[in-house]
C-alpha cells in the first residue's frame, strides 16, 4: 500500500507514540468531563504529586524498572516475528526461583547472593519462554497460545510451591536476608526510603546491551532479519527453530531476570498470586508504546511508572474515582495499541502537504 | 490479567461500571452529603481521622474491603464527621500497597488500616518506618508498638453456614470456593466442612479454590462446574470473585433449575447479591465486622489512646463475626442458634485449619 | 463524435520529491476509444504519471484537462468522480468477502441503513454480462484464479462509472491463456465506448493491442507514436534510449567437468503427492542448462530440493564432488550454490533492511563481516559500495532499504551478492520475471559471463524465449520429470512447445518435421 508508509526519521518515529499519549491523556479528560470531574485538577494530581515527593519519583523509577526489562523482553520475540503474551508467567517464574535461590543461601556474600539470585530468575525465566519457542520451532505449535497456558501453568506452580515448599503451608514466604537486599542506603535516602534500587542500573546496562545486541551482533541480525522476512531468511540459510528458540530464550531471559528484580528489589519475598503479575502485561503495552526501540522503551516505562504511581493521588486528591485514572491509561494504552490509526491519519496528512521519500526513488514500487 | 487491559477491552463498559461504582464507592468524593448530616456537623473539620488501603480485591468487592469502607463510612456518620474523615486507597497489584500506605501517611490520617493478610508485611515495612504514625492491619499480626491486628475467628462464622446448609441442601451435596488458599481461607473451608459434617457426615462437601480475590469470571466457571455436579448450595469465601458464584446461580434459576440453588455469602450481608426473577437465592451470609471491628478499635483509639501492639480477635461471643437469617428455613435458623449457643458456651471447638486428609 | 476527440491531456507535467524530478514536463493524451500504450522502463516515471492521474499524487505544475476541462485531481474521489479508474497491479480485494462485497466495498448502496446486497449484485452481474467478464457476484475472493480477481477490479471501477480505464502493468501475472481473454476484454471496452491507458513494458502485447504509445524515459516523455507503424525494436531502443540487443550474445559452450550430478531425485510436494518424480541430470562447468516448462511441473520443488529448502524423499544430489543431498541451505550454499530465488521480493531480500545489508545477507557471519559475533559494518559498507559500482544497482545510497529499490535494481542486488561469493553453481529461478528489457538484457549478459568464467548456470524459467536464448542445453519438465534434454542449437519452438504439453522427443520431431512438410508442400503448391 501507498499510503502506510515507513517512517524513517527519528522525529517521525516519535510523533506516533506521543500523539498516542496526548489522545489517550484527551479521551481520559473528555470521559472525566462526561462524569463531571474535573480533568485539570485530576492530572495535576497525577502528575505534579509524583514530582513533588523525590519518594514517589523513586518509587515510579522502580516500577519503571520491573516494566522495561519485561518491555524488552516482549520487544526481542516481537522483533523476530514472534508474540510472547507470556512474560508475565515467565517474569514470575523468575521472581519465586529468585527468592528460592535468595532464601536457600542466605550466607553467601551480597554480590555474589544477589548476582546469582538474578541470573538464577533469568534462566528459569529464559527456559520457561523456551518451553513455547520449542513447541513453536518443532511442532508449530502457536507460541501465543502456549505461553497463555504456560501464564496460567507458572501461576498455579508458584502458588503451589509458595504453600508447600517456601512456607508452611502460608501465603507468604520469609523475607530474604540482608545478603539479597537490592537496594542501596544511599539511594534510599536520595528517595525518602523508596524501594528503588540497584535494578534500576542494571535496566540502563540492559537497554544498551540489548540496543548492542540487536544491531551489532550476527545473532540480532539473524532475528532481525527472521522477523522481517522468515522465508527471505531461511533462503539465506539462517535457521528458522534456531532463531524461534533462541529469540523466546532471550525474551523469556528477560523477564525473568525483571521478575527477580521485582522479586527481589520491591517485595524481598513471595506470596500467592491473585493473579499475574502486572509487569508482564504492562510490559506488554510498553513495548508496543515504545515501537521496539530499546530506548524509546526504556522512557516508556518510566511513563507508565509517574502514570501508575500518579493514579494513585487522582480519588483523594481530585476526586476522581481509581477506575477512572485506570481509564485514562487504558486509553493511552488502546490508542498506541491503535497507533495504526494514528499513523494513518499523519500519513494523509503528510501525503497531501509532501510525499516521503519511499515514493521518489523508484517511480514503480 | 490487570484491571488496566480489561479496561482496554471494554472501555465502554468500564465506564458503564463506572457510573454504577460512583454511586457506591465514590460517593463521598463527589456529593456533598447533607442529606446524611445536617449541614453544621459537614462544615465541621474532623479531629480524627481515618484512611485504609485495599488489597487486590479493591474496594467495590462487595465483600471484605467494602465492608470494611462501609464501616468507617458508618463510623464518620457516627462522630458527626464529614466525608473527608475517611478515604481509601485502592491497590490494583501488590507492589502499590507500601506506596498507597506511604500517600496515606503522607495525607496524615489518625490510623491507617491495611485490610487484608496481603498487606502484612507493607503494613510492617512502612510502620517501622514512620513509628509515629498509628497502622492497624486485618486479618494477620503485625507486632509493632504501632499497629493494632484486627482478627476474627472466621472459622466459627463459618461453621454456622456449614449448619444452615446441611439443613437445608436437597441434593445432599454443596459446595466451597475459596479465593486464594492459605491460613485465612482455611478458617473458612475448616468452619464450613465441620458444620456440614456435624449435621450430617454423609453430605457431600466440593471444595475448590479460585486461586484469586478478584476474577468473577473464574467463581462463575467454578460454580457452574459444582451445580452441574449436583451441588445446590455453595458458600464461597473468596472476595469479588464471589459475585461470578451469584451470577452463575441467577442465571441458573432464571432459566428455570430443577433444583432450588442457593449461595451463601460471606463476610457482608449479600442478600442483595441474590435477587432473581423469583425471589432471592441467598440462603444466608456469614458476617465478619471487618467495618465494626474498625469502629470499635478507632473509637477507643480516639476516647483512650491506641492499643498499639495489640492482637484484638473477634469471634461469635464479641459480635465479631455472624450469620444472617438471609432465607434459611425456620428448622435450619433453629439449628443455627443452637449451634451458635453451644459456639459462645465453649460446647464445641471449630478448627482454624482443614483436617489434613 | 470525432475520433480525434480528446478524452484526457496531460500537459507539461513536472512531479518532484526533492530534489529528484520523476516526471519531467510529461505530455500525454488520451483519445477517446483508444487504448494507448504508456511504455518505460522500470523507475522511468510511469506509476508517478498515473498516480497523479488517479490523485494519489498532486503533480508539482502542469495541466490536466479531461473532456477539455481544465481539472484538479486532488483525491481519489475526485478521479472517480471524473470518471477515471485504475485496475492496480497489486489487487486491492479482500479475500473472505464475495466478489460483490469487494466491489460494492466503500460504495456500498443502503436501503434503510441496511446494505441491498441482492440489488447490488444484480447491477455487477449485468455490468459483468454487458462486458463479457463472466464473473460470477457471489463468488468468494479467495476461491477464483488470479485471472478472475483482475476482472473484479476491472468491474469494481466500471461499477463506479470509469469511462477511462488505467491498466497497470495487467499481464504480470497472468497464464498466457488469461492474457489472452484481457486482451479480448480490453477490445470490448473500447467497442462498448471506454478509453483505456495500458502501463507496460512489454512490446508484444502493445502491438497487440495498442492504437498509440506514449515512450517515457528517465522521467521525460521521449515521443508517441502509431503502434503500428513502429516495430518492436524501435519501440524498445525508444524505450531504453539505445539500440537493445533481443539475441543474447554468446560464444559456443565450453564445458568441462560436472558441478551439479542429480540422480533419481524424488520430492513431494507439501500435500504429500510427488512432484518431482526420480529426476537425473548433470550440469557442467562452463554450460547454462535451461529448464523449460509450464508452471507447476515440478519445477519450483526441483529448485527447493536443489537449495536445501525441502527435503528430497529419495535420490541424491552431488555439488561439485561433495554429497549435498538434504544438508542445510547453508550448508549446501557454503558447498559452492548462488541462488536467484523465484520470488525476489518475498525470498531474496529483506525489504525493510537496509540494501548493504541485503547484499550481506549470506555472507554477514563470515569474516570480515563478522568477528566472534560483532557484525563489522565497515566492512559491509565498503562491500555493499563495491557491489552497488560492479553491478550498477541504482540506489541513492547502500543505506536505503530494499523496498526502496525498483523491480530490476532489487533483482540486480540479488544476482550482485549471489554472484560475487563466486559460487560454482548459480541457480535462476525466472531472474527476469517482471523486468524491462534493459534489465533483462543485462541479467542475460551476466549469466552468459558468468558461464564463460567457467560456472555452472541452471536456469529455470517459463518463459520460453528466454529459456532457448540463454541456454546451452534445455531439460524439458512435464509432470514431474524430464521428459527431454536438448541442445539448445538443435531444437526450435515448435518442438519445445510439444515437449512441454508432454509429448514424447520422438513424437514432438515428427510432428515438427510433419508440419514443415506440410508448409512445403503448401508452399510448393502455390
Amino acid at each position: 500500500m501507498q499510503l502506510i508508509r515507513q517512517h524513517k526519521s527519528f522525529l517521525s518515529g516519535l510523533i506516533v507514540p506521543l500523539t498516542s499519549i496526548l489522545f489517550g491523556f484527551i479521551f481520559g479528560a473528555i470521559l472525566m468531563l462526561a462524569f463531571g470531574y474535573n480533568p485539570i485538577l485530576a492530572y495535576q494530581a497525577m502528575i505534579v504529586s509524583v514530582f513533588q515527593s523525590p519518594y514517589f519519583i523513586g518509587e515510579a523509577l522502580r516500577q519503571a524498572t520491573a516494566l522495561t526489562f519485561t518491555g524488552l523482553g516482549f520487544a526481542l520475540a516481537f522483533q523476530a516475528g514472534f508474540f510472547n503474551i507470556g512474560i508475565a508467567g515467565q517474569a514470575l517464574a523468575g521472581w519465586v526461583s529468585a527468592v528460592w535461590f535468595a532464601l536457600a543461601f542466605p550466607d553467601l556474600p551480597r554480590i555474589v547472593l544477589v548476582t546469582l539470585s538474578l541470573i538464577i530468575g533469568l534462566i528459569i525465566g529464559a527456559l520457561w519462554a523456551s518451553i513455547a519457542g520449542f513447541l513453536r520451532a518443532y511442532f508449530g505449535t502457536s507460541e501465543v497460545i502456549v505461553s497463555i497456558m504456560l501464564n496460567y501453568t507458572a501461576l498455579q506452580i508458584t502458588n503451589y510451591l509458595i504453600r508447600n515448599v517456601l512456607s508452611e503451608s502460608g501465603n507468604s514466604t520469609e523475607r530474604v536476608g540482608e545478603n539479597a537486599n537490592m537496594g542501596f542506603a544511599w539511594l534510599s535516602a536520595l528517595t525518602q526510603n523508596s524501594r528503588l534500587n540497584v535494578g534500576f542500573f542494571i535496566a540502563i546496562i540492559v537497554v544498551i546491551l540489548y540496543w548492542v545486541f540487536m544491531t551489532k551482533t550476527t545473532a540480532g541480525f539473524e532475528i532481525r532479519a527472521v522477523g522481517l522476512n522468515a522465508s527471505a531468511s531461511r533462503y539465506a540459510g539462517m535457521s528458522a527453530e534456531k532463531n524461534i528458540i533462541l529469540s523466546m530464550f532471550l525474551s523469556g531471559a528477560l523477564a525473568g531476570l525483571g521478575g527477580a528484580v521485582h522479586g527481589l528489589g520491591t517485595f524481598g519475598n513471595i506470596f500467592t498470586q491473585g493473579g499475574l503479575p502486572d509487569i508482564g502485561f504492562n510490559g506488554i503495552a510498553v513495548a508496543l508504546l515504545g515501537l521496539g526501540n530499546p530506548i524509546g522503551i526504556f522512557f516508556s516505562s518510566i511513563l507508565f511508572g509517574v502514570l501508575n504511581i500518579g493514579a494513585g493521588f487522582m480519588p483523594n486528591q481530585a476526586g476522581v474515582p481509581d477506575e477512572m485514572a485506570n481509564i485514562v491509561i487504558a486509553a493511552i494504552i488502546f490508542f498506541v495499541g491503535a497507533n495504526y490509526i494514528i499513523r494513518y491519519f499523519l500519513d494523509k496528512i503528510a501525503a497531501k502537504k509532501e510525499v516521503t521519500n519511499s515514493a521518489s526513488q523508484g517511480g514503480d514500487v | 490479567m490487570t484491571t488496566k487491559l480489561r479496561n482496554l477491552f471494554a472501555i465502554g463498559a468500564s465506564a458503564m461500571l463506572l457510573a454504577a461504582c460512583q454511586g457506591q464507592d465514590a460517593s463521598d468524593t463527589g456529593s456533598t452529603g447533607t442529606d446524611d448530616n445536617d449541614s453544621a456537623d459537614t462544615t465541621e473539620t474532623a479531629d480524627f481521622t481515618l484512611g485504609m488501603v485495599t488489597d487486590e480485591g479493591g474496594v467495590d468487592d462487595r465483600s471484605f474491603n467494602q465492608s470494611a469502607w462501609e464501616g468507617m463510612q458508618v463510623w464518620a456518620e457516627d462522630n458527626g464527621y464529614s466525608d473527608d474523615a475517611v478515604a481509601y486507597f485502592q491497590s490494583n497489584d501488590p507492589q502499590e500497597f507500601v506506596p498507597n500506605l506511604n500517600q496515606a501517611v503522607q495525607a496524615g490520617f489518625d490510623i491507617i488500616y491495611g485490610v487484608g493478610f496481603q498487606l502484612t508485611d507493607a503494613v510492617k515495612d512502612v510502620a517501622t518506618a514512620n513509628p509515629d504514625q498509628h497502622f492497624g492491619i486485618v486479618d494477620s499480626v503485625v507486632e509493632e508498638d504501632n499497629v493494632v491486628s484486627l482478627n476474627f475467628r472466621d472459622n466459627e462464622a463459618a461453621y454456622l453456614v456449614g449448619v444452615a446448609a446441611a439443613h437445608s441442601t436437597q441434593t445432599n451435596k454443596v459446595g466451597f470456593i475459596g479465593g486464594i488458599a492459605g491460613p485465612v481461607i482455611d478458617k473458612f473451608e475448616a468452619g464450613f466442612v465441620e458444620g456440614v459434617k456435624s449435621v450430617d457426615p454423609s453430605i457431600e462437601v466440593d471444595v475448590q479454590y479460585a486461586e484469586s480475590f478478584s476474577d468473577a469470571a473464574i467463581g462463575q466457571q467454578i460454580a457452574a462446574g459444582m451445580y452441574s455436579a449436583g451441588a445446590d448450595i455453595i458458600y464461597h469465601a473468596s472476595g469479588a470473585v464471589g459475585n461470578g458464584v451469584f451470577t452463575e446461580a441467577t442465571d441458573r434459576m432464571e432459566s428455570g433449575s430443577e433444583t432450588e440453588l442457593w449461595v451463601i455469602g460471606v463476610d457482608r450481608d449479600q442478600e442483595e447479591l441474590g435477587e432473581y426473577d423469583g425471589g432471592n437465592l441467598t440462603l444466608t451470609s456469614s458476617l465478619k465486622g471487618v467495618g465494626t471491628a474498625i469502629q470499635i478499635a478507632s473509637n477507643e483509639t480516639k476516647d483512650e489512646g491506641f492499643q498499639g501492639g495489640e492482637n484484638l480477635i473477634y469471634g461469635l461471643a464479641e459480635d465479631g463475626v455472624g450469620v444472617t437469617e438471609g432465607n434459611m428455613s425456620e428448622e435450619a435458623w433453629t439449628a443455627v442458634q443452637e449451634a451458635q449457643e453451644a459456639i459462645i458456651n465453649g460446647d464445641i471447638e471449630v478448627p482454624e485449619a482443614p483436617v489434613a486428609e | 463524435m470525432s475520433e480525434l476527440e480528446h478524452v484526457i491531456e496531460m500537459v507539461g507535467i513536472t512531479k518532484e520529491f526533492g530534489n529528484f524530478r520523476a516526471n519531467d514536463n510529461i505530455h500525454l493524451d488520451l483519445r477517446k476509444g483508444e487504448i494507448h500504450a504508456l511504455l518505460g522502463e522500470n523507475g522511468a516515471g510511469k506509476s508517478t504519471l498515473m498516480n497523479i492521474l488517479s490523485g494519489l499524487l498532486e503533480p508539482t505544475s502542469g495541466e490536466i484537462k479531461v473532456n477539455g476541462k481544465t481539472v484538479k485531481i486532488s483525491s481519489p474521489d475526485v478521479a472517480n468522480e471524473l470518471g477515471i479508474g485504475m485496475v492496480h497491479q497489486h489487487f486491492m480485494l479482500v479475500d473472505k468477502f464475495t466478489v460483490a462485497e469487494n466491489i460494492m466495498l466503500g460504495r456500498e448502496k443502503t436501503k434503510f441503513g441496511y446494505i441491498d446486497r441482492k440489488k447490488a449484485e444484480k447491477e455487477i452481474q449485468a455490468l459483468s454480462d454487458q462486458y463479457g467478464l463472466k464473473v460470477d457476484p457471489s463468488a468468494r475472493i479467495e476461491n477464483i484464479s488470479v485471472g478472475m480477481q483482475q476482472r473484479v477490479e476491472i468491474l469494481k471501477t466500471l461499477y463506479r462509472g470509469a469511462d477511462i480505464l488505467i491498466f497497470d502493468e495487467p499481464t504480470g501475472v497472468l497464464t498466457p491463456q488469461e492474457i489472452k481473454e484481457l486482451m479480448g476484454i480490453m477490445m470490448k471496452l473500447i467497442n462498448e465506448g471506454k478509453s483505456i491507458i495500458l502501463i507496460t513494458h512489454k512490446l508484444d502485447e502493445i502491438k497487440q493491442v495498442a492504437n498509440r504509445c506514449t515512450v517515457i524515459r528517465r522521467g521525460k516523455s521521449i515521443d508517441t507514436v502509431d503502434v503500428a507503424s513502429t516495430s518492436q525494436q524501435g519501440l524498445a531502443d525508444m524505450m531504453v534510449g539505445r539500440t537493445v540487443s533481443f539475441k543474447v550474445d554468446k560464444k559456443p559452450a565450453n564445458p568441462k567437468g560436472t558441478v551439479l550430478k542429480v540422480k533419481d531425485l524424488t520430492v513431494k510436494e507439501t500435500r504429500g503427492f510427488d512432484a518431482v518424480k526420480s529426476i537425473s541430470f548433470e550440469v557442467q562447468a562452463g554450460e547454462i542448462l535451461g529448464i523449460a516448462g509450464v508452471d507447476g511441473n515440478g519445477q519450483s520443488e526441483l529448485i527447493q530440493a536443489l537449495t536445501g529448502l525441502t527435503k528430497s524423499s529419495s535420490g541424491t544430489i552431488e555439488l561439485a564432488g561433495k554429497n549435498v543431498t538434504n544438508l542445510k541451505p547453508r550448508k549446501i550454499t557454503e558447498s559452492g550454490l548462488g541462488h536467484i530465488p523465484e520470488d525476489r521480493q518475498k525470498f531474496g531480500l529483506v525489504l525493510p533492511m537496509s540494501l548493504e545489508e541485503n547484499i550481506a545477507l549470506q555472507t554477514y557471519y563470515q569474516k570480515p563481516f563478522s568477528n566472534h559475533g560483532f557484525l563489522n559494518y565497515k566492512e559491509i559498507k565498503v562491500h555493499a559500495k563495491r557491489l552497488i559500482e560492479e553491478f550498477d544497482v541504482r540506489t541513492p545510497s547502500e543505506e536505503h532499504t530494499a523496498a526502496s529499490l525498483s523491480g530490476g535494481n532489487q533483482q540486480k542486488a540479488i544476482i550482485a551478492r549471489e554472484v560475487d561469493r563466486d559460487p560454482a553453481l548459480l541457480i535462476a529461478a525466472q531472474p527476469t520475471r517482471g523486468l524491462d528489457v534493459g534489465a533483462i538484457e543485462y541479467i542475460h549478459s551476466r549469466l552468459v559471463e558468468l558461464r564463460d568464467n567457467g560456472k555452472a548456470v541452471l536456469l529455470m524459467s517459463y518463459e520460453l524465449d528466454e529459456v532457448m536464448n540463454v541456454s546451452d542445453r534445455i531439460a524439458v519438465m512435464y509432470d514431474g520429470k524430464i521428459i527431454a534434454i536438448v541442445n539448445a542449437k538443435d531444437t526450435n519452438e515448435s518442438e519445445l512447445g510439444l515437449l512441454m504439453a508432454g509429448v514424447s522427443l520422438n513424437d514432438a520431431k515428427e510432428q515438427v518435421e510433419g508440419k514443415e512438410k506440410e508448409k512445403d508442400a503448401v508452399d510448393s503448391t502455390t
